[in-house]
């Protein structure tokens, strides 16, 4: 595949360029993280950075965020040469960045939080009064409502997110880049974000968004620059260009988006649950057949993980019955439940789902270590080890050793080193829950057509997803969730986007018609 | 009457040290360092107190030699855990160990005695309205300390370093700097405490004279949720137990079963606010 034209480009006088990089260039030790990457985001425009992870975004933003000095290249802001030593010197200059792991300090008041280090001041200390004033200003002035005495750790990851933003607007910043600002979003708060940023945009601020989701970038941003291997690969106006063309331009060759999987031919009832109650979900009764991936669609928080929780033996059921293949596990140990059949891919992988610190070959083991790996309970290594490369083998996760750490992997590598390991376990059930969050569109491709093919093999899956690409494209039959309970099933063919948003957001058809 | 006056005028003596200690580590909590180096630094004051007062006459001159030698003792903890990036906890308790260590060859080496320095010329702090000036320092620095946390600029911004140091940085504010405010505070504080136990509560130095006292301050900052007045409410209760002892001790129990007092104390609240903390945080904990 040829990389896409550049189609963009010339035009801008100086006096619209907001940031310019020219030349760019940041070695780490083994890798050429950015290699003369040039970027222009005009004045008033949402410019997004595009890329896979490892493309080299973050590497960018981080030069010019001022917390890596690059080897090569200039820095202009406003027309101004620039040579940040520290995110505080961007500051100044008006920058201003949202980390995607976001920076604030939970046990402080949202007003601390946004006066923090810019403090209004009456006789030395904090004007308490007036850094809440200033909150409220700023936030009705952008449509950012947060309550200013509210504990910033009580708040959902939405509200964290306008405090940051209020943070930056705060000190005057002109410019802010936004890394991958909806990775914790549900759709809702994002499409309120995206309204926040246009505004943003309107006023004259400038908003560099760094993601790798085609479609937000589709409908909020005006340009993209897509970088591949630390390079600029192409400069797009994004009115003229399509999800394909991003797509292809990030991968190098062409991908298929959103492909709608066929269904499958479901047999015997594998997983079946009546009534089943925890903590916080009530009264769910479904099943799931072999042959058939069942999706479980739903906002985040409204019971989605508790359920599968509960199903993995990790959460006590309260009330209703639970069976696997007949047998009844309702309150059978995880271990269990593991030996009658059930594989699990908890929605954290890094602190569930896989050990970090721990071997990519130990991480492979685990689970299996007490079935086949299992040699008059001990774990010889070298089965361990030919386990694991069978495993780096057939579900293509590139590791260098099967000796290096897990966390030496990248997301989309541990993403596939779990699934792996959990599909070899050829259990009748599977439990899967956001299989490809944070994951590049190569590696989506690649999980899907795993779970696709572990479905047609004969085997039950239950997936919960925040995508609802995912979930259409993958599910044979959808279940909506709501504050913990099943509020609608649809079967593939009715399960568009619109239908089941409109179930997540809490609207059965009827309560929908009654507010309209 | 068990309760009354006296007891608590003499809890309000025994509370000075322990209230000035957890204060210090109140500030470093704060900051993010849990100095468990209180005690060490307190004995550090305890001994540089009574040395400078011997040999110059002045008790002043003891206080503020007490505050520059734990300050400087304090050092230890700030470049071994913030510049050095080492474990705070291993260097507090290597800390307090070299403190007793130290402290006792000096006053071999110095006053050339084992044991107990004890002279009746050596001078200790004056008594104002009961209470040594040290005293009231220390309710001062309560409301002082308080003020400065929750309202001042450096406040607003130790809390930020000892919460997420990272977004501190980001935002211009050096948590290096501020870490090492703290532990520099603290170790003045101790070494207030320890002129407080050495010239104020009794005149004279004993080895490892400070019997537990920087680690019941250790406990103070947890129960009082390292803020001040917390501090100074869990310090009372330790002054309150420390006189209660002295009290039973007159009624013909057993010395050592009333100088276990305190400790006992120690030990049930925590266990009570533990307890009541667990059962606070499990609903919401699980709701996530």
């Amino acid at each position: 595949m040829t990389p896409p034209q550049a189609d963009v480009d010339g035009g801008a006088g100086p006096a619209d360029v907001a940031v310019e990089l020219r030349g760019i260039t940041k070695r780490f030790p083994g890798t050429l993280a950015n290699d003369a990457v040039d970027l222009t985001v005009r004045r008033g425009e949402i410019h997004a950075l595009m890329g896979e992870n490892g493309a080299g975004k973050s590497t960018l933003m981080s030069v010019l965020y001022g917390m890596e000095r690059a080897d090569a290249g200039t820095v202009r802001i406003d027309g101004r040469d620039t040579d940040f030593a520290s995110p505080a010197d961007a500051m100044a200059a008006g920058l201003g960045m949202v980390h995607q792991s976001f920076k604030l300090f939970d046990s402080l008041t949202v007003a601390e939080n946004v006066v923090y280090a810019a403090e209004p001041r009456r006789f030395g200390l904090v004007d308490r009064a007036a850094a809440r004033r200033r909150v409220r200003e700023l936030a009705e002035q952008h449509g950012l409502f947060v309550d200013p005495d509210a504990r910033v750790g009580d708040l959902p990851v939405g509200l964290r997110q306008r405090v940051e933003i209020l943070k930056l607007l705060h000190r005057g910043a002109r410019t802010l880049i936004l890394d991958e600002p909806t990775a914790v979003l549900t759709p809702a708060e994002a499409d309120a974000l995206f309204a926040v940023l246009k505004s943003l945009a309107a006023e004259g601020r400038t908003v560099i968004l760094v993601t790798h989701k085609l479609r937000e970038v589709l409908e909020g941003s005006d340009h993209v620059t897509v970088l591949r291997d630390g390079r600029v690969v192409a400069r797009l106006v994004t009115a003229k260009t399509s999800a394909d063309a991003i797509a292809a331009a990030m991968t190098g060759r062409a991908v298929q988006l959103d492909r709608i999987h066929a269904p499958g031919t479901p047999g015997e009832v594998v997983l079946d649950t009546t009534g089943l109650s925890t903590d916080a979900v009530h009264d769910i009764t479904l099943s799931v057949r072999a042959g058939e991936i069942v999706g479980i669609a739903g906002v985040a928080g409204n019971g989605q993980s508790e359920l599968i929780e509960a199903l993995a033996g990790l959460r006590p059921v309260t009330a209703g019955r639970v069976t696997l293949k007949d047998d009844d596990i309702t309150h059978a140990s995880a271990t269990e439940r593991r030996l009658k059949g059930l594989a699990y891919v908890p929605e954290d992988r890094h602190a569930v789902g896989t050990a970090p610190a721990a071997s990519v070959a130990d991480n492979l083991a685990m689970g299996h270590h007490r079935t086949s790996l299992s040699h008059r309970g001990l774990l010889p290594p070298t089965s361990v080890r030919a386990h694991a490369r069978r495993l780096i083998e057939r579900f293509g996760i590139k590791a260098s050793t099967p000796d290096v750490p897990a966390s030496a992997l990248s997301g989309g590598n541990l993403q596939k080193l779990l699934i792996g390991r959990e599909l070899a376990h050829d259990a009748p059930l599977l439990l899967v829950e956001q299989p490809t969050r944070g994951v590049d569109i190569g590696a989506i491709q690649n999980i899907h057509d795993q779970l696709i093919a572990y479905r047609d093999a004969g085997h039950a899956v239950l997936l919960v997803s925040a995508e609802l690409s995912e979930i259409r494209g993958l599910a044979d039959r959808v279940l909506v969730m709501y504050e913990g309970r099943i509020t609608a099933t649809y079967d593939k063919t009715e399960a568009d986007e619109r239908t089941l948003g409109l179930a997540m957001a809490g609207g059965t058809s009827a309560r929908v018609e009654a507010a309209d | 009457m068990f309760l009354d006056s006296d007891l608590l005028l003499s809890a309000l003596r025994a509370l000075t040290p322990i209230l000035l200690a957890a204060l210090g580590g109140a500030i470093c909590e704060r900051a993010g360092v849990f100095n468990i180096g209180l005690e060490g630094m307190m004995l550090m004051g305890c001994f540089t107190a009574v040395a400078t007062s011997w040999f110059t006459g002045s008790a002043w001159l003891g206080v503020l030699a007490a505050a520059l030698a734990a300050g400087a003792y304090s050092l230890i903890l700030a470049v071994g855990a913030v510049t050095l990036r080492g474990d705070a906890v291993v260097l507090g308790v290597a800390m307090n160990l070299l403190a007793v260590g130290l402290t006792g060859f000096l006053l071999r080496t110095v006053f050339g005695v084992q044991g107990t320095f004890d002279d009746p010329s050596l001078a200790g702090l004056p008594l104002v309205g009961g209470f040594t000036p040290l005293t009231y320092l220390s309710w001062a620095a309560v409301a002082v300390a308080a003020v400065l946390l929750s309202r001042h600029v450096w406040g607003l911004r130790l809390r930020g370093v000892g919460e997420a140091p990272d977004a501190a940085a980001t935002l211009g504010v050096s948590p290096v700097k501020y870490k090492y405010g703290a532990i520099l505070t603290s170790g003045v504080l101790c070494g207030l405490a320890g002129a407080q136990l050495a010239l104020g509560n009794v005149t004279l130095f004993t080895e490892n004279m400070t019997a537990g006292r920087g680690w019941i301050a250790v406990v103070a900052v947890m129960l009082g949720r390292a803020a001040p007045v917390g501090v100074l409410l869990a310090a009372l209760l330790f002054g309150l137990a420390e006189a209660a002892g002295f009290r039973l001790q007159g009624l013909g129990l057993p010395q050592q079963a009333t100088d276990a007092a305190p400790y006992v104390v120690t030990l049930g609240a925590l266990f009570l606010t533990t307890a009541r903390r667990r059962r606070r945080i499990r609903p919401s904990g699980a709701a996530s």
